[in-house]
């Protein structure tokens, strides 16, 4: 008999521990399984965030390093210049990363920092308990926003992906959603692009994910994926933001 | 061997790539930028790392992914620096990484000025970051001493998994004087719970978290056995004309060294005094200074600070003799004179500033 569908061997088999419905557990998933695809498992240091996904190190069958609040691009900067050959990634969520660690992720972006991002946006923070996060939709009633969120006074939401395209060190840039199959698929490619481009010598990739947090938004999970198709993805839209160039292009002349 | 003539500044870096140093991460302020401008140069010539951060957090940060990676690491600041960098100090002390970090202290509190300075001591020393922690935290007090102290700050990060502290002043930092550059037989230790890779073994984890409340005090517990065997194993001090004092000053680093020239000049006018001279500041040396305190009428401690370091000398008193101070502050230096005054005023039977 020849098995057909297994756990990839970089998850450690723990049952997950997030909310029924919240997306993290597919996303892991993801990533295990192009980490065990591209054959990188035993090569590959992983550095965690702080907030829902802090257990991260429990989940992925690889060496972890577990980080400070936003401060993972810097400890990843420092696990990959002592071993630059290695993969190196992040997995944060988006107030880890689109607020306390703004400047970490802009300057490692800068730099080219040859790593690879893997940023969680479902658009609150969920472990604090449903605060306002930067990437928060203007109306969206959160527990520090609860008459929704009001743009004179708590401004706008960020959007990461097309902020950090802007850069020239940035290598590979992408939003992806995980709230339906079709979309999983799509996801999934790009994760294995921005992790390859790291073993090619690309610089700087992340891949920005809209994520559900069914508990915090207040909606039953399947509520949840169809709240983020209406409302999330207008917002942030889908798509590559930024991709390396192809050999061919980049010797064509300058006009 | 060689003998050199070095800034402060520039001997620690030179005295960490003698340690085997291979990575620098740091944020310019000054009084300390002679370090980072020197190890950029350095660390290319040896086939290091060198990263100027966005941040003094960053630069903390990108020392704890290098040191938990398995990598030799130092980053430097002064005062201010220092204060954004012990979030990343408590969560590597947390995390049992080994680094060495360089505090060139200035005058404070908040952006003060770019002054000599000795008012981080309870910072240094009591923490200063969350949790319960201990640095070790070493003063020198020339830079030959800088050289040496660097060299063991490496040895001692690594053996006991710990970031150690230098803990100087823009004095030290700025001030040029002869030291003895040497090759240096490095021994890293091997680092088998570093992240390099899970290659035919199990993964490592370097953490700090531990979300049930038992697991983190037998983490805690644990760490402290190591800090109590730090403290036993790394209590470091000098003595300068204590033999027969019947007056004690107690100071470190630039403070020391200029009281030195104090008690100089009073023995010359027959008044019987010596210094101790801590050297570690964590562990303090608070038994030895008991037992040299035993035989002295009166205790000066003089520091750049309003006053930090003398708490320590009075826990080691213990009430048992008077301990006066003097103090300048805001990066002003205490002079010869006035520490001879000070001196001279306890010679009297009188009190001093204290």
């Amino acid at each position: 008999m020849v098995k057909v569908f297994e756990r990839p061997k970089s998850l450690t088999g723990k049952p997950f521990h997030y909310c029924p419905g919240c997306t993290h557990g597919i996303i892991h998933r993801l990533v295990a399984e192009t980490i065990d695809e591209l054959g990188i498992r035993e090569t590959t240091i992983g550095v965690g965030p702080v907030g829902c996904s802090v257990f991260i190190f429990e989940y992925m069958n690889l060496d972890f390093q577990q980080a400070s609040h936003g401060r993972a691009p810097a400890v990843a900067t420092g696990v990959k210049r002592v071993h630059p050959g290695k993969t190196v990634f992040t997995y944060q969520g988006d107030g880890d990363l689109a607020a306390i660690g703004t400047a970490e992720i802009v300057h490692a972006a800068a730099r080219g920092e040859r790593i690879t991002v893997i940023f969680v946006n479902n658009a609150i923070y969920g472990m604090t308990g449903g605060q306002l996060a930067p990437t928060t939709l203007v109306g969206m009633e959160t527990t520090t926003s609860p008459v929704g969120r009001n743009q004179e006074t708590q401004g706008s939401p960020v959007r990461v992906s097309e902020m950090l395209s802007t850069l020239d060190g940035a290598g590979y840039i992408a939003r992806v959603s995980v709230h339906d199959p079709k979309h999983i698929i799509q996801a999934k490619k790009a994760i294995r692009k921005a992790f390859a481009n790291q073993m090619s010598g690309v610089g700087f990739s992340l891949v920005e994910v809209l994520s559900t947090c069914p508990t915090n938004w207040g909606l039953h999970p399947i509520e949840a994926t169809k709240w983020l198709a209406d409302n999330l993805i207008p917002y942030y839209p889908l798509g590559e933001f930024k991709v390396p160039p192809a050999p061919a292009k980049a010797e064509r002349e300058v006009e | 061997m060689a003998e050199m003539l070095m800034k402060g500044n520039e001997a620690i870096g030179e005295a960490a790539v003698m340690a085997g140093c291979r990575y620098f991460f740091g944020y310019p302020i000054t009084p300390q930028s002679e370090l980072p401008h020197y190890m950029v140069k350095r660390l290319a010539e040896v086939g290091g790392v060198f990263l100027q951060a966005e941040s003094e957090t960053s630069a903390i940060n990108m020392c704890y992914g290098a040191a938990g990676a398995g990598a030799r690491v130092m980053t430097s600041s002064s005062s201010p620096g220092i204060s954004l960098k012990l979030e990343g100090i408590s969560y590597m002390a947390g995390a049992e990484l080994p680094a060495v970090i360089v505090n060139i202290m200035r005058g404070g509190p908040g952006l003060g000025n770019i002054q000599p300075a000795q008012s981080d001591y309870f910072q240094a020393t009591k923490g200063g970051g969350h949790g319960d922690y201990n640095l070790i935290v070493l003063a020198p007090a020339s830079v030959q001493e800088i050289v040496d102290l660097t060299i063991d700050a490496f040895e001692l990060a690594d053996k006991y998994r710990n970031p150690v502290m230098i803990l100087g002043d823009g004095v030290l930092g700025q001030m040029m004087e002869p030291v003895e550059i040497r090759e240096l037989k490095v021994n890293i230790p091997e680092k088998p719970w570093a992240t390099t890779g899970a290659t035919g073994r199990k993964p490592n984890l370097i953490n700090s978290i531990y979300i049930a409340p038992e697991p983190c005090e037998e983490h805690n517990l644990r760490l402290q056995v190591k800090f109590r065997q730090m403290a036993r194993e790394n209590v470091r001090y000098e003595d300068y004309r204590t033999d027969d004092a019947e007056i004690l000053v107690v100071a470190y680093g630039t403070s020391a060294r200029i009281a030195k020239g104090a008690i100089d000049r009073a023995r010359e006018q027959g008044i019987r005094v010596g210094l101790v001279r801590p050297v570690s500041l964590w562990p303090f040396p608070y038994e030895h200074l008991a037992e040299v305190a035993q035989k002295v009428t009166a205790v000066l401690v003089v520091e750049m600070s309003a006053g930090q370091m003398i708490e320590d000398v009075r826990l080691a008193l213990n009430g048992s003799k008077p301990v006066d101070f003097y103090g300048r502050l805001g990066g002003m230096l205490p002079v010869t004179s006035e520490i001879l005054r000070e001196i001279e005023k306890l010679a009297k039977g009188g009190r001093s500033n204290g």
